[in-house]
């Protein structure tokens, strides 16, 4: 068996920009902007990337295709640029490109940068999906969906299985929305930061039965970037400081299975199952609940979160609604902070960036740089769990990250 | 014996009460309160002549070969495709072989028995035992017109054949007039009608009983011969005072429907047909006449066989079938005639590529997937690689449809924020009876009704309309049928 990822591999800086509606930036802008914070933090000049990776999703509505209008955009000097997309898991796949590359001793030190513009599309929500996963034939025998459409289809399947009323589902979720207005109301880089009561988010207009409007993630414009190296390199760098290596990166995409054959049930999301396991062996994590001291997952809608909970093995199975609602995952909750920036729900989601939004999240937490409002107490281990397409057919990659 | 092997009947689920119209476009022309009386069914957004063809014919061959079909012939004035044969696409949706003849009878309002009579002449000269006979119609009345208050949708499908025939076919008698009482140019949506009086004493009164006693003399018989006398006509008070002129006993006319579908064009005296024969006994002998264009008439022997044709839904179970049209704009919206601000979402521009529709074009009209032939699972769209993990078997496949397959739902939504005409969009997982999954829109049902477990029928539908093109784009959704849940 193939010794895996753990502590080959660490996150020598990272920057992300502001998230939101950002009408006055360019695509353009906001890789500038991540790109610098990065490198600064970093302390390493641009000629020092090896290679680099950009993850951005839909380029029609941001930069453009191909790699090259992003290498022009940063002035990288004549090295391997790769753009990728890998749906809303891009940030994270670009993430793997730069670590593989470190890990595998071709690099040195390299570039994992994601942006999206998803707000010059000129109405809310990502663009229509008719058919998106199927190719060209998709318009045609693909259903008429949305994003929220694919998602909310959890929670009917959740109700059956564990004959939870939809009411006590609904109240568990706006748990989790109101627990992350919490988180990012406490974030100044986050899209939303207004707190919301738990009957604000129960009264929201149904955008797709059971998900209302605030069990929906923001649609947000950014940019985020880490530079990866080997821990050798890093500690080189970075004498006085302690140094976050990747402990875990396992990536789990459907087999068809989901979609096209009859046992899974619709209720949870089969990839995360998979690649958990996979990942807290990689980590050396024996019993998750315990070990991991918080965590980042890939809350597009409210029940995405609710249902990763279990998934993660965080939760037993049927018992996230319980968790949910104990404030398990609140910040200061006792339990294991889950979106402690604010999640897709509130930091914002630029599908590209987000990811790698995600891990900038881990990095901070761990080497104490917040402040005490919203820092979690010596966290050790941090997950990242970052999801695309939609329950019935999709890829996620789950990174932990340690000192 | 030639004559109708089974029938097949649809009328659509919505039904608009014509006050609502009145009540909306009434001030426009007042006289036309005279015709606000009961209700007009309505094809859903998702529905136009050539889904319900489909819808009727697969009633009319369920259970039956379709390896035993021979073609298709499909009539109406509401074709979807002027250039596009519409019996094509119907051939495939009702899972035809490739190597049977299609047709589009179009043009007047008797296309509906001409392709009929044309389907049992072939079957007399033995050119074909079997063939599938659909006649659809979606027609449109210009806003604030005695059309729009008239017109019904609906549609009929007969199985023409040599062989255990229900009714026999004894003979015709055909009319042909240029008789413009209404017509509609290649470049218009809406019908021209000239006046109804001129209508009703030229058309009808002179038309009908031509065709009736002219197929009378030919064949010998006399009008008390029929058990029942079909024939089209949107003027109730004509209708009747018709019978009286041929002389047609009291509970043998065969009820137009004007009151709960409305006049149906071409579909109209198939359909009445189909209604007479769910009802009809052997022995019994049936005149029909459609009206358009002139007349043809047809007459046919009920057989014994009428008592062993079961299963299908006809027109009767779909009259039952009714859910209120609750808003007159949604009507309007949905035949495209007034067009509101759906958002830029609706703009997003969807090609149609052609060369892909035909590589995949069994998957497309007919449902077709594929079955394992190793592990026997049964996969939509179809696969080279069995999906199933514990096969995995590459290239052993044999096409397998789900279109005459029933399912249950495993999980849905109901969709606010996609694009559509009406919201909101409902879609989920179906797990095939039978084995197999797949996610697709539903219709013909609202979010509230939905559960896990639902079993759910599939209709053959319109999945979108391309304006910038003027294309219809069509494939399968499920419809739940709300039984044993």
């Amino acid at each position: 068996m193939a010794e895996g990822i753990r502590d080959k591999v660490a996150i020598l800086g990272m920057g992300c920009t502001n998230f939101g509606e950002l009408w006055d930036k360019s695509g353009n802008d906001l890789l500038v902007e991540a790109f610098t914070m990065c490198l600064e933090d970093a302390q390493i000049e641009k000629n020092e990337i090896d290679a680099c990776w950009v993850g951005a999703c839909m380029p029609e509505f941001g930069i453009g295709g191909t790699s090259m209008p992003y290498a022009a955009t940063l002035k990288l000097p004549f090295i391997p640029v790769t753009r990728l997309e890998n749906a809303c898991a891009t940030g994270s796949e670009a993430f793997r490109g730069a670590s593989y590359a470190v890990a595998s001793g071709v690099c040195d030190i390299a570039l994992a940068i994601g942006v999206e513009k998803t707000k010059d599309t000129g109405y809310g929500g990502l663009p229509n999906m008719r058919g998106g996963l199927m190719g060209t034939v998709g318009p045609i025998i693909g259903p008429n969906v949305s994003a929220p459409g694919m998602f909310a289809q959890l929670a009917a399947a959740y109700e059956a299985k564990y004959k939870i009323p939809m009411d006590k589902i609904k109240e568990a979720m706006a748990h989790i929305s109101w627990k992350s207005h919490e988180n990012g109301a406490l974030n100044p880089y986050a899209h939303l930061r207004r707190r919301v009561t738990k009957e604000q988010i129960l009264n929201a207009p149904m955008i797709s039965y059971p998900l209302g409007l605030f069990d929906c993630c923001g649609v947000s414009d950014g940019a985020a970037a880490a530079i990866v190296t080997t821990p050798e390199i890093a500690k080189s760098i970075k004498r006085n400081q302690d140094i976050v290596k990747v402990k875990a990166l396992q990536i789990a995409t459907s087999s068809g299975e989901e979609s096209i054959c009859n046992e899974y049930d619709g209720a949870s999301i089969w990839t995360t199952s998979k690649a958990a396991p996979r990942a807290y062996e990689e980590a050396g994590i024996k019993n998750p609940r315990e070990e991991i001291s918080m965590f980042e997952v890939h809350d597009c809608f409210s029940i995405t979160e609710l249902s990763t909970y279990e998934d993660l093995q965080i939760s037993p199975r049927g018992g996230g609604v319980e968790d949910a609602l104990n404030g398990f995952f609140d910040l200061k909750g006792g339990g294991i902070p889950c979106q402690s920036d604010g999640g897709l729900k509130c930091f914002g989601h630029p599908i590209g960036a987000s990811g790698l939004r995600m891990m900038y999240e881990m990095y901070n937490q761990l080497l104490h740089r917040w402040p005490e409002e919203r820092q979690v107490p010596n966290p050790k281990f941090g997950l990242t769990h970052n999801l695309g397409g939609q329950p019935i057919q999709n890829v996620v990659s789950i990174c932990i990250v340690g000192l | 014996m030639v004559g109708i092997r089974s029938y097949g009947g649809y009328i659509p689920r919505y039904r608009l009460d014509r006050m609502k119209i009145y009540q909306s476009m009434g001030w426009i022309n007042q006289a036309n309160i005279a015709h606000a009386r009961g209700e007009k069914a309505v094809a859903n957004v998702d529905e136009d002549a050539l889904t319900m063809a489909v819808a009727a014919g697969l009633d009319c061959v369920n259970g039956f070969d379709r390896s035993e079909m021979d073609g298709v012939y499909f009539a109406s004035t509401s074709f979807p495709y002027k250039e596009r044969q519409n019996a094509g696409i119907v051939a495939g949706a009702l899972c035809m072989n490739d190597n049977v003849r299609s047709a589009d009878f179009g043009g007047s309002l008797k296309s509906g028995t001409t392709a009929l009579l044309s389907a049992l002449e072939a079957i007399a000269s033995q050119g074909a035992n079997n063939l599938v006979v659909c006649a659809s119609e979606n027609r449109l009345g210009g806003t604030g017109s005695t059309q729009e208050l008239i017109f019904g949708d609906g549609a009929a499908a007969f199985l023409v054949s040599d062989k255990d025939v229900i009714a026999e076919y004894k003979g015709s008698f055909s009319l042909t007039y240029d008789f413009v009482d209404h017509f509609r140019g290649s470049n218009s949506t809406f019908d021209r009608q000239w006046e109804d009086r001129w209508i009703r004493d030229i058309g009808f009164d002179r038309f009908i009983p031509e065709a009736v006693n002219g197929l009378m003399n030919k064949y010998g018989l006399k009008i008390g011969d029929f058990a029942k006398v079909i024939y089209p006509c949107y003027y109730p008070r004509e209708h009747s005072k018709l019978a009286k002129i041929l002389g047609v006993e009291d509970g043998k006319l065969q009820d137009t429907m004007l009151g709960q579908v409305g006049e149906m064009g071409a579909a109209q005296p198939m359909a009445m047909l189909v209604k007479a024969l769910e009802e009809a006994n052997p022995g019994d002998k049936l005149l029909v006449v459609s009206y358009g264009s002139g007349c043809d008439a047809l007459w046919f022997e009920v057989t014994d066989n009428i008592k062993k044709l079961n299963g299908r839904r006809g027109i009767s179970s779909h009259l039952a079938n009714r859910t209120e049209l609750d808003v007159y704009e949604k009507y309007l919206t949905w035949r495209n005639i007034i067009q509101p601000d759906v958002g830029l979402r609706t703009e997003e521009d969807v090609w149609t590529r052609w060369s892909v529709d035909w590589k995949n074009k069994k998957a497309i009209l007919g449902f077709y997937g594929t079955k394992c032939l190793k592990c026997g699972v049964p996969q939509f769209p179809p696969q080279r690689i069995c999906a199933n993990p514990q096969c995995g078997a590459v290239d052993q496949t044999e096409p397998y449809t789900f279109a005459d397959k029933g399912g249950k739902i495993c999980t849905f939504t109901g969709d606010n924020l996609t694009a559509t005409m009406d919201p909101p969009e409902t879609y989920g997982n179906i797990d095939f009876d039978g084995g197999g999954r797949y996610m697709m829109n539903f219709t013909d049902c609202t979010v509230e009704s939905l559960s896990v477990g639902m079993p759910v029928e599939f209709s053959f539908r319109i999945v979108f309309y391309d304006p910038k093109r003027d294309l219809t784009v069509y494939f399968w959704k499920a419809v739940p049928t709300n039984k044993g849940v």
